[in-house]
């Protein structure tokens, strides 16, 4: 709470505001808090006031008024429709430029699946945190591989919903970076939250947002696209099956219980299992290798090992390359 | 047609003692399983939603509980994601369906609406027994969901998750389904009864409020219910056949089934807040003894928000990709409605100018609702406005808002309104001081509850998570306590009223000195509401009713014939 306090940035209703639209929407909110305050004061201070004044005492009774007032009523009637009116102009004008991206805006791809965020930039690096320019209007271009789901940054007061087979859209100027270089530890990134509900993991489809100087957001754009590049292909099939989300649904630490989705893959490399090929009923055996490695990956649900469910999401060639899946392979055959 | 009269009813061992009343008049589980009495039905559908109430009260201190903690207070293998999405989901759906919808028309509705115009019955007695019937029936199938596979969908079924999960919405959807066409069934039935059943005397302009707002909600749930019960048929099609009505990957369109699952479930918000709205009218009016100010404006704005509450479904879809005109226009309706509730407001408090104020249980419940829903209604303000509710849209402030429209609001006017006809459904009084002291016990938990989702909300916090970033603590744990006060005061509300069934002194006809008609038979009423067809008065005048300390109620005082007159609303 006092860390709350204390962010002289951030008011009591709100998270820093971290965008050029940030400030518009705090004021209006600012606005119709005031005036929600002013009004709700103004009710109870009556209502308290009437209480105290004509409850029931030895002696009181009720005098007579009137049952109705036309000017009194036509008041409290316009009064309020003016101002009214009002929010709902300020309101709708304001969001109009929200929509609005200009011509020139960076655009990232947005893909939102059960449960993680991916984002693919313009020079075809992706990563599962966003990371954009500051200064710079950036276009988010949403889809969702599966479900609804909702793309929320509060610092940046933006919140669009992602819908299966159909692209939204939003925009922003991030207005502050989040701190210096590309090392993570020298940031402290926003949250991105998954607004709509979208089944079992929905509360922990967080992803964090870096918003970087121009430079350094290039340098960070090539070490992404190039990451395998330079380092053993185990090292980097590792980076890959995390990178990728393949840690949420398989354990390499052995561990084949309900709470992954999927088997464990660990010294799993060279044994056979057994799988239900599609439209088979009874199963077969196959050979974990590079083969049935990458079959599994593009085509999931092609075989589908005994006792699991064909939950496996689709890595298209967008998502994973031939490349990733060539080091996945190679971590995986290191794994004891 | 032959119409069935009360006359004509079957009843099941009626006395003729002429002490017995309702209550009393037969006995044995089939006298009230398949009573035709509107009372009965009425108490029946009493126990049933404060059964429901209690479950999905308890469902909702377990995901209070479990909020405690950003990870969870409750080990894993007692609520994890699964768990606590299912708990949310039944909650809501629970609250929704088989509580807030029904709880007052068709419970205190049911019980009041034709003591008030005097008559022996509603119109269709035996359709108002049918739709209890399928509230039960609907009611099993949500238990079917719950014990089954349960339901993870949300309360809104929104789709393709609601193709995808494994869990039982089928059961679920034929739950509401059924329970849709029990809503219709008592609309029907009030409108009828409004429209032909009214005494001679008793004109549109002086039917007491309350009246006039169960009309307005009789309305929409004969419009908006069919388009529910409609989406929810295509739904379950569309599970089972795999057609391509609303999932994607068959070429059907998502945001078809929020378009039509919200132009029922936004006009059924109204079907919840005006019926409440009624009984605060009747409330604040007769424990301030003065006619209600602005009748007229009051009654008209009751139909006015029924019907414009029918075009502002998309403001639910603000940030679905619906084209920024829509959003706009949605908008600006959103805000139409905004001024009648605000202007009822204004009513209720200059009502109680230079009255004499009794500060009785079901006053103090006037009061609180007044607080309560003035927060809920502004905060409405924030989320009709498009560019902060792009911010605030599926975060807890949204949350706190309809807890403060829902439960703030109907809820605490439901509770009101009962203790205010408890003498007149049981016969027998409350403790008045146990009475008040859980009002504000209710009042203060109520505050602490979802005062802090306001804030967390705007801070960013978003809705539907088990589990949430450290940074939002200190605001669940808040709530948390909050709704422990509140799940304590409930309880302590409703067992004033039971311990009163037992222990309560015997209720005169009109303890509070209220001159509608249900007011002028005797507590409770005789099974045939009235010995002789009560006389239409002025609903609001109540310049001849008189305190008798023997009665222990008010009685007609013969002497005022001879009194000025106070004004009564025309
Ligand atoms: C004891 C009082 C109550 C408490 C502590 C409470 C608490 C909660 C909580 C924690 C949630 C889940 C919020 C989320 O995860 O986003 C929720 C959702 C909900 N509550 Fe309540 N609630 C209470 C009473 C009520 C009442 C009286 C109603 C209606 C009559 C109601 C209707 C709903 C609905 C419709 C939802 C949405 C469910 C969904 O997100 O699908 N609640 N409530
Ligand atoms: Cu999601």
């Amino acid at each position: 709470m006092l860390s709350i306090l204390a962010d002289a940035s951030s008011s009591m209703f709100f998270p820093p505001e971290r965008s050029t639209f940030a400030g518009d929407v705090d004021r209006l909110f600012d606005f119709i808090y005031y005036l929600s305050a002013f009004f709700f004061v103004a009710i109870v201070a009556v209502m308290v006031y009437f209480v105290l004044r004509y409850h029931r005492r030895k002696g009181h009774v009720e005098t007579p008024s009137a049952s109705h007032n036309e000017v009194l009523e036509i008041t409290w009637s316009v009064i309020p429709s003016i101002l009214v009116g009002f929010i709902f102009f300020y309101g709708f004008t304001k969001y109009l430029d929200m929509r609005e991206a200009p011509e020139n805006a960076y655009e990232i791809q947005v893909i939102a699946k059960q449960w993680s965020w991916q984002f693919i930039y313009p020079n075809g690096a992706d990563s599962d945190e966003l990371h954009i320019p500051v200064g710079q209007p950036v276009r988010f271009v949403l889809q969702s591989s599966d479900v609804l789901h909702s793309f929320y940054v509060p610092a940046f007061r933006i919140k669009m919903d992602c819908v299966p087979q159909r692209y939204t859209s939003t925009w922003v100027i991030a207005n502050e970076t989040t701190g210096e270089g590309i090392e993570k530890d020298a940031h402290e990134p926003y949250d991105l939250f998954c607004a709509e509900y979208c089944g079992k993991d929905h509360s922990r489809m967080l992803a964090k947002v870096y918003v970087h100087e121009q430079s350094d957001f290039d340098l960070w754009l090539e070490g992404a696209a190039n990451y395998l590049e330079g380092i053993p292909p185990e090292e980097g099939g590792e980076k890959a099956f995390k990178k990728k989300g393949c840690t949420q649904c398989h354990s390499v630490e052995g561990d084949n219980s309900a709470k992954y989705a999927g088997p464990a893959l660990n010294g799993q490399w060279g044994t056979e299992r057994n799988v239900i090929p599609r439209g088979a009923s009874s199963p077969e055996a196959v050979v974990m290798d590079e083969n049935y490695i990458r079959e599994s990956v593009r085509e999931p649900n092609a075989k589908v090992v005994v006792g699991r469910k064909p939950v496996m999401p689709v890595f298209t060639p967008q998502l994973l390359k031939d490349n990733e899946i060539n080091a996945i392979i190679a971590y995986l055959k290191s794994l004891k | 047609m032959a119409t069935i009269t009360p006359d004509t009813q079957i009843d099941i061992g009626h006395n003729d003692d002429p002490s017995s009343n309702y209550l009393t008049s037969s006995r044995g589980f089939l006298s009230w399983a398949f009573t035709l009495d509107h009372k009965r039905i009425g108490v029946m559908y009493l126990v049933g939603i404060f059964s429901s109430f209690f479950l999905g009260g308890i469902m909702a201190l377990l995901l209070r509980l479990h909020l405690f903690m950003p990870n969870g207070l409750f080990p894993e293998w007692l609520v994890n994601n699964d768990t606590y999405n299912q708990l949310f989901t039944l909650h809501g759906a629970i609250m929704t369906f088989l509580f807030i919808i029904p709880s007052v028309p068709a419970a205190l509705g049911n019980f009041v609406l034709p003591l008030m115009v005097g008559a022996k019955d509603v119109a269709f007695p035996r359709m108002n027994l049918a739709s209890f019937h399928l509230w039960v029936l609907g009611g099993i199938f949500f238990l079917i969901a719950l014990v089954t596979t349960r339901l993870d969908t949300g309360w809104t079924f929104y789709t393709p998750y609601s193709i995808q999960t494994s869990t039982n919405v089928i059961a679920a959807t034929i739950g509401a389904f059924i329970l849709g066409f029990s809503s219709i069934f008592t609309g029907l039935n009030f409108i009828v009864t409004v429209n032909t059943m009214r005494p001679p005397g008793m004109t549109w302009f002086k039917m007491p409020l309350f009246m006039w707002a169960t009309y307005a909600t009789a309305i929409i749930q004969i419009l908006a219910t069919p388009v529910l019960g409609i989406t929810l048929l295509l739904l379950m099609a569309e599970r089972i056949l795999q057609i391509g009505i609303f999932n994607p990957a068959l070429g059907g369109d998502p945001i078809l089934f929020q378009h039509f699952f919200w132009f029922y479930s936004h006009p059924a918000v109204y079907i919840m807040i005006l019926p409440a709205m009624g009984i605060i009218s009747e409330l604040m009016s007769v424990y301030s003894r003065k006619p209600i100010f602005g009748y007229t404006f009051i009654a008209y704005s009751s139909i006015a928000i029924a019907l414009l509450g029918f075009l502002v479904w998309g403001h639910h879809m603000f940030v679905s990709g619906q084209s920024p005109m829509t959003a706009v226009i949605f908008s600006g309706l959103t805000f139409s409605v905004s001024i009648p509730s605000a202007i009822k407001v204004f009513n209720w408090l200059a009502t109680m100018y230079k009255g004499n104020i009794n500060l009785a249980t079901p006053m103090c419940y006037a009061l609180s609702f007044i607080f309560l829903f003035s927060i809920g209604g502004l905060t409405g303000l924030f989320l009709g406005a498009l560019a902060t509710d792009i911010h605030l849209h599926d975060t807890y402030f949204v949350v706190a808002h309809f807890h403060y429209v829902m439960m703030g609001g109907t809820v605490i006017a439901f509770v009101g309104g009962l203790y205010h006809w408890w003498p007149k459904m049981f016969g027998v009084m409350y403790n008045e001081m146990f009475g008040r002291l859980f009002c504000l016990v209710v009042f203060i938990g109520f505050n602490l509850t979802f005062l802090p989702q306001f804030i967390m909300g705007s801070r960013g916090m978003p809705r539907r998570y088990a589990t949430y970033v450290p940074e939002y603590q200190i605001f669940h744990q808040l709530s948390t306590i909050g709704a422990i006060v509140l799940g304590l005061g409930m309880v302590g509300a409703v067992t004033v009223l039971i311990v009163s069934l037992f222990k309560g002194r015997k209720a005169p006809a009109n303890p509070w000195g209220a001159a509608t008609l249900e007011w002028t038979c005797t507590s409770p009423p005789p099974y045939y509401n009235f010995e002789h067809a009560p006389a239409v008065g002025s609903p609001y005048d109540f310049s001849d009713l008189k305190y008798d300390p023997q009665v222990g109620g008010f009685v007609k005082d013969p002497e005022a014939a001879n009194k000025p007159k106070t004004d009564s609303h025309h």
